[in-house]
């Protein structure tokens, strides 16, 4: 029984262990981020044009000479971080009424659909596959290779003929992201499946367990840390897949659109490309949190669940 | 003498395993085995690492098919009595499913086997109170000790009542006391439950202590060098392991043990367990 006391013990200890592991890594996180803006504006200091206030017009007083004239560092390569942030506040565009930020989070929600269903497909797709191959070395041996060519493909390159064969639709879109999705998922999954403990196979085949049963029961449920792990780098993927997908889809109302118009009006505005740039990347962001949430939900109560 | 008459529960007839790995010579993991394990007996496989005990356990067990010879069980071939399900394995480490709590564990066999649910809780229930762990249902595994985990490991190959349990030296990761306290519990639980119970083990107290009979195997080919049968009085307890007839059989293993002297007994296991990737491609797996 002090056995089994102790044991229970252990537990509540590494849930504080984490809870400041957490701690810190935020603070680690926070960190980073302010010697990123620190650099990023330090360049500007040595060798950007000379500051200003936001908005201000010609003939405002200088507020800081910089002693170099480096072109990668002047306003419209390397906007100022305030610019950029002010930038959110402001309208998207001449006369328009909501602000960046309304319009960025609207785009980056249509996209953001666009990719969870291509990542829903995407993922029952690599499920699918790879239950096929770790039951069937043969068609294992025989798909995979193709499986990995066709991560070898530009997606540049394959995105308009999708769209050529499906029209210009979020179908396209859908299908790109779930052809950037399918491939880790596919990968980790041929892995996982069979990442069982093989005395735990002896079991089951001594209980002449069916085939269903032993993925059902041990495969399945043991290549869940590789499943999660895979579907927190589709998440991201099926983000990069979506916003791509939009240019050769046609759509009008996703981030893609966005990047693409802000990127050909750079010179009238090049802190919106780089808050669009910011909203896109914070979207990837919460999309793998979301998945990583459900994660540790679901991987709840096993050991090295909190692990990578 | 009712045994005598009665049919054995396991006949092995002449078996043989002979493993090939790609170019590697062939190693003859078991050769020439006889075996006859009566309804109720408690029999030991003891030998040092190598010698093939736990490959004939497997090889009983349908885990692996012999090269040759027959394997009858209750009168039927050893794949068709596994498939009616008549063997409870246990082994050396627990091999528990993280996932799932102590309760959940014990009725996975249950699940499998399609009972209804009600008997699946029950029969967890009755059979984790067997091994002293009723207050531990809701636990999950890696809350317990090893020793606690093995006995959960025991409850889940008794809970469907097989008729064979097969142990791969289930003891063989615990401590010394730890291994005794559960050497006295699997005697009770033998004694209750009066299931056939075939066991491997390297060591030669624990073999004694429970075993019917002890069969003695020696090394490269495996093979039964001798059969000690063991008188101890029943029930037996931890004065057992003190009594002058407890040390004459334990001296008697031993020597039977060393009767291959002019071969140095190596730790190296060639035979023994083999590679997990045969195990798996040999059954119906794929």
């Amino acid at each position: 029984m002090a056995t089994a006391v102790a044991a229970r013990g252990r537990p509540v200890a590494a849930a504080t262990d984490r809870a400041r592991g957490r701690g810190w890594s935020a603070l680690t996180f926070a960190g980073i981020l302010l010697l990123l803006l620190a650099v990023w504006e330090g360049v500007k200091f040595l060798g950007g044009v000379p500051w200003r206030t936001p908005g201000a017009v010609p003939g405002d007083p200088v507020l800081w000479n910089p002693p170099f004239r480096w072109p990668f560092a002047n306003d419209l390569n390397l906007p100022h971080v305030w610019n950029i942030v002010l930038a959110f506040t402001q309208p998207f565009q001449r006369g328009a009424e909501a602000t960046l930020a309304e319009y960025l989070l609207g785009a980056a929600l249509y996209t953001w659909r666009e990719a969870a269903i291509g990542f829903m497909l995407g993922g029952f797709l690599g499920l699918a596959l790879a239950t096929v191959f770790v039951h069937s070395r043969l068609l294992e041996r025989a798909l995979v290779p193709y499986v990995i060519a066709s991560q070898t493909v530009p997606i540049i390159a394959l995105a308009p003929l999708i769209a050529f064969v499906m029209g210009q639709s979020v179908l396209t879109v859908v299908l790109i992201a779930t052809y950037l999705t399918f491939f880790p998922v596919t990968i980790a999954m041929i892995r996982g499946l069979r990442s069982f403990d093989p005395r735990a196979m002896e079991l089951m085949r001594s209980y002449a367990a069916s085939r269903w049963q032993i993925y059902r029961k041990l495969r399945l449920p043991a290549s869940l840390p590789y499943l999660f792990t895979a579907l927190r780098i589709s998440a991201t993927a099926s983000i990069v897949g979506a916003i791509i997908g939009e240019d050769a889809g046609g759509i009008q109302a996703g981030l893609g659109r966005v990047i693409t118009t802000f990127n050909q009006y750079y010179i009238t505005g090049p802190e919106k490309l780089w808050a669009a740039i910011i909203a896109a990347a914070l979207l990837g962001i919460a999309f793998f949190l979301v998945i990583r949430a459900i994660e540790i939900a679901v991987l709840r109560g096993q050991p090295g669940a909190e692990g990578g | 003498m009712a045994s005598q008459v009665e049919a054995p529960v396991v006949r092995l007839s002449d078996v043989e395993k002979v493993f090939t790995r790609g170019d590697e010579a062939a190693t003859t993991a078991l050769e020439a085995i006889d075996l006859d394990i009566r309804r109720g007996e408690f029999v030991s496989l003891i030998g040092p690492s190598g010698c093939g005990k736990s490959t004939l356990l497997r090889v009983i067990g349908d885990l692996i098919q012999p090269t040759r010879g027959e394997v009858v069980v209750n009168g039927k071939p050893a794949s068709q009595a596994r498939r009616e399900r008549d063997y409870g394995m246990v082994f050396q480490a627990p091999v528990l499913m993280d996932w799932r709590t102590v309760q959940d564990n014990v009725r996975l066999p249950l699940e499998i086997l399609g009972r209804p649910t009600a008997q699946r809780t029950a029969r967890a229930r009755e059979m984790l109170e067997l091994v002293e762990l009723g207050d531990f249902l809701e636990h999950y595994p890696y809350q317990l000790s090893g020793g606690m985990q093995q006995r959960v490991a025991i409850a889940r190959a008794l809970s469907f009542e097989p008729a064979i349990l097969l142990m791969d030296e289930p003891f063989g990761a615990l401590d010394e006391m730890t291994r005794e306290r559960m050497n006295s519990e699997v005697l009770r639980i033998w004694e209750r439950t009066g299931t056939t119970i075939v066991f491997v083990t390297h060591s030669i107290p624990e073999a004694v202590f429970l075993s019917s009979r002890v069969v003695v195997m020696s090394p490269r080919p495996g093979r039964i060098t001798r059969v000690v049968e063991i008188d101890l009085p029943r029930p037996r307890n931890e004065d057992s392991r003190e009594t002058p007839r407890y040390f004459q059989l334990v001296t008697e293993v031993r020597e039977a043990l060393r009767m291959r002297g002019d071969r140095p007994a190596d730790d190296e296991a060639i035979g023994d367990v083999p590679s997990v990737d045969r195990t798996m491609a040999e059954g119906a797996v794929g």
